[in-house]
């Protein structure tokens, strides 16, 4: 709204015509000003919008807790370190979960974080450009696949190929040595914390990489010009221009990734063997996480203990996703803040 | 979490698409159990063709649907453990069972066709307590002296989901196995000691099916379905049974059903019991508010008993002995409306 409105725009406005004359800004036109009401209303619906979403936020909150509460009050905070979940005895705890899903989902990151660098990276600066559409929309139709699919293909036809190959190589490679042999120690079965890490890495990578390359493709030629210009090689370029200039679409890619690694439930329903037992701290070994849990148990929970215990578990992991946001809010405030210094 | 949301979706629009005609106090709403849910529905769906009422139910599982009785939200609720006397008089409820059906254990062992293995109480209960790890182990051989089993360690499948199935299979292996009674005990989920833990029958059948010498339980008609291998166990009265109709019947012959239908047909004596049976319960209330859904809700079960067993047959249950029925339907005098009139009509 300015100088680039067409000047035939004016015309059908007498009144502002000679001011317009004068002026090479023209203040906003007489409807915006005729009626103050609507104008107010809009102002307040878009307000009351807002303050909807955080009064949501806040009812699930409140609704989490009031449900959850018989087990806070049992338990307290001795619930996050507690291993046992046994719904005969009603005794519970909820580490085994909260392991779970923290380790599924680091696992995924490791994987998937460098692997959808190298595909945004290949994408926006080294492949040809006949190739660039075609693989981005297969990348993108990934994160099309419904999750149940990952499920089952992990449990039927990845988690074989996982056992055969990499887990009992593994064993009998390492299977003797201190520390790293109690990583894969273990029934090498393919199912576990690893084949739910895997599983989870491949269904957020189209996540991370989509993003990852949007916000590379936004990086201005120029500055990118001017440092090959310099005699910067492509990885130069990547690291100490594009890097830095997107870096808060990069951690909110990842972020992104990370969230749906926490939530996701049916794919690893199907490959984490859910298993209620922290006995080792293998890789290979059947666990649970916090989604998988209630998904499997809220059905058949009898009112009381067990399904105040599963609320409970509910609202740690709301609790982890807030924690996890938080975070990384806080990284790019410091990066932010590092801006411009030298290094 | 999809799956449920899809669930409550269709089960709200079937609700909501009941509305208008509910009025008509004809219409019936239930919800429960998973297990006899492919039953109802086919029942449901042959008593709208013969008489033009419609009888919702909704598959939620056993606990929901003991909720959603207690809240009152539906006429009738289904669960697959039966609810003890004093805990029924308590809620106010009224129980009886509608099917019979088994729980059997299948296993993967290469060259081991189905009925060959042959296993009891206590081999099975220590199996999933993590003390006989191998198919070689001694008491599995004294049991199989003739059988080639393999030297490789045992995978045990179990139901990740809490299931009435685990309830029948937990609470037969608390009657036979005291050790598995003290440690674990009976529920729809305890806390396993050993095992991967599938969703749902063919959860539990997908890793049977995928995991080399493993073992695993299931619903009967999923093994006759799937042709799975399954394993003859030891009864009672000390001989060895395969699943079939007959084995589960036999052991609902068993039960004294005159004197309470808390009946868990496990581990019942008869030389051609199956040990791991159990029968699936419908929950109505005692006092009812809406008497004329209660009434329709009885004439649907009524017609289900005289006209439903082939349906029952063809779809894998066992349908109740007639002798039961009859004793089930002169219970059905105890629900009443407020003022104190039976709801049941002939």
């Amino acid at each position: 709204m300015s100088s680039t409105l067409p000047a035939g725009g004016a015309a059908f406005d007498p009144v502002s015509k000679s001011v317009k004359q004068n002026m090479t800004n023209p203040p906003p036109g007489n409807a915006v000003r005729r009626s103050p009401l609507a104008d107010k209303m809009f102002g307040w619906v878009a307000q009351g919008a807002a303050w909807l979403t955080l009064l949501l936020l806040v009812a699930i909150l409140m609704s989490l807790v009031v449900g959850a509460w018989p087990a806070i009050s049992k338990y307290g905070l001795g619930f996050l370190t507690s291993t046992t979940w046994d719904p005969v005895k009603n005794e519970y705890g909820g580490l085994v979960m909260i392991y779970g899903t923290v380790a599924t989902s680091l696992i995924a990151l490791i994987i998937a974080v460098p692997v959808s660098f190298g595909i945004a990276l290949f994408l926006t600066e080294l492949s040809p450009a006949w190739l660039k559409r075609p693989l981005g929309t297969a990348i993108e139709l990934l994160a099309a696949v419904p999750s149940i699919v990952y499920g089952m293909w992990g449990l039927l036809v990845f988690g074989p190929i996982l056992a055969t190959y990499v887990q009992q190589p593994l064993q009998t490679a390492f299977g003797q040595t201190p520390y790293l042999g109690a990583l894969v120690s273990g029934p090498p079965v393919g199912i576990g914390i690893l084949s739910a890490g895997i599983i989870l890495a491949i269904m957020i990578i189209p996540f991370i990489a989509s993003v990852m390359r949007d916000v590379f493709d936004v990086t201005p030629v120029m500055l990118k010009e001017s440092a090959y210009a310099l005699g910067s090689t492509t990885w130069e370029v990547v690291y100490k221009v594009v890097l830095p200039y997107t870096k808060a679409g990069v951690v909110g890619g990842i972020m992104l990734g990370l969230g749906r690694a926490l939530g996701e439930t049916m794919a690893i329903t199907f490959v984490i063997g859910n298993f209620n037992q922290l006995d080792s701290l293998s890789l290979f070994q059947a666990a649970n996480s916090i989604t998988s849990a209630l998904a499997n148990e809220f059905a058949e929970a009898a009112e009381g203990l067990h399904q105040a215990a599963l609320i409970y578990l509910g609202l740690v992991l709301f609790f982890i996703t807030f924690v996890v946001l938080a975070l990384s809010k806080l990284m790019l405030a410091q990066l932010s803040k590092n801006e411009g210094t030298k290094t | 979490m999809k799956l449920c949301f899809k669930l409550s979706l269709t089960s709200l629009v079937a609700a909501v698409a009941a509305l208008p005609v509910m009025s008509s106090a004809q219409d019936v709403t239930g919800a429960g159990a998973s297990f006899p849910a492919p039953l109802y529905s086919k029942w449901a769906a042959d008593y709208n063709r013969a008489t033009g009422i419609k009888i919702n139910y909704q598959s939620v599982g056993s606990g929901a649907g003991l909720r959603q009785i207690e809240a009152k939200t539906v006429d009738f609720g289904a669960s697959d453990a039966p609810l003890k006397d004093d805990e029924l008089a308590k809620k106010g409820l009224v129980q009886f069972p509608t099917v019979i059906g088994g729980v059997v254990p299948v296993i993967n062992i290469k060259g081991i066709s189905p009925g060959q293995l042959k296993l009891n109480g206590q081999v099975l209960g220590d199996i999933y307590l993590g003390k006989i790890t191998k198919w070689t182990d001694p008491a599995i051989k004294a049991l199989n002296p003739t059988l080639a089993l393999p030297d490789a360690a045992i995978s045990p499948v179990r139901r990740a989901d809490g299931s009435g199935t685990s309830f029948i299979f937990t609470n037969y292996l608390s009657k036979v196995n005291p050790e598995w009674k003290t440690k674990v005990g009976e529920g729809t989920a305890v806390n396993w000691p050993v095992g991967a833990g599938g969703k749902g029958n063919e959860g539990v059948a997908a890793f049977v099916g995928r995991l080399p010498n493993s073992i695993g339980y299931v619903e009967y008609a999923y093994v006759k379905q799937n042709k799975m291998t399954f394993a003859q166990l030891r009864n009672a009265a000390g001989t060895f049974v395969s699943p079939d109709d007959s084995a589960f019947k036999a052991a609902a012959a068993g039960a004294d059903w005159a004197k309470s239908f808390y009946q868990i047909l496990t581990e019942q004596p008869g030389k051609d019991s199956w040990p791991i049976t159990g029968a699936t319960f419908i929950l109505m209330h005692k006092v009812q508010d809406k008497p004329a859904q209660a009434t329709s809700s009885l004439k649907f079960f009524d017609w289900a008993y005289k006209n439903g067993d082939k349906t029952a047959d063809d779809l894998d249950y066992v349908p109740m002995p007639a002798n039961v029925k009859v004793i089930i339907e002169k219970a059905w005098a105890e629900i009443k409306d407020g003022s104190g009139k039976s709801v049941a009509s002939k």
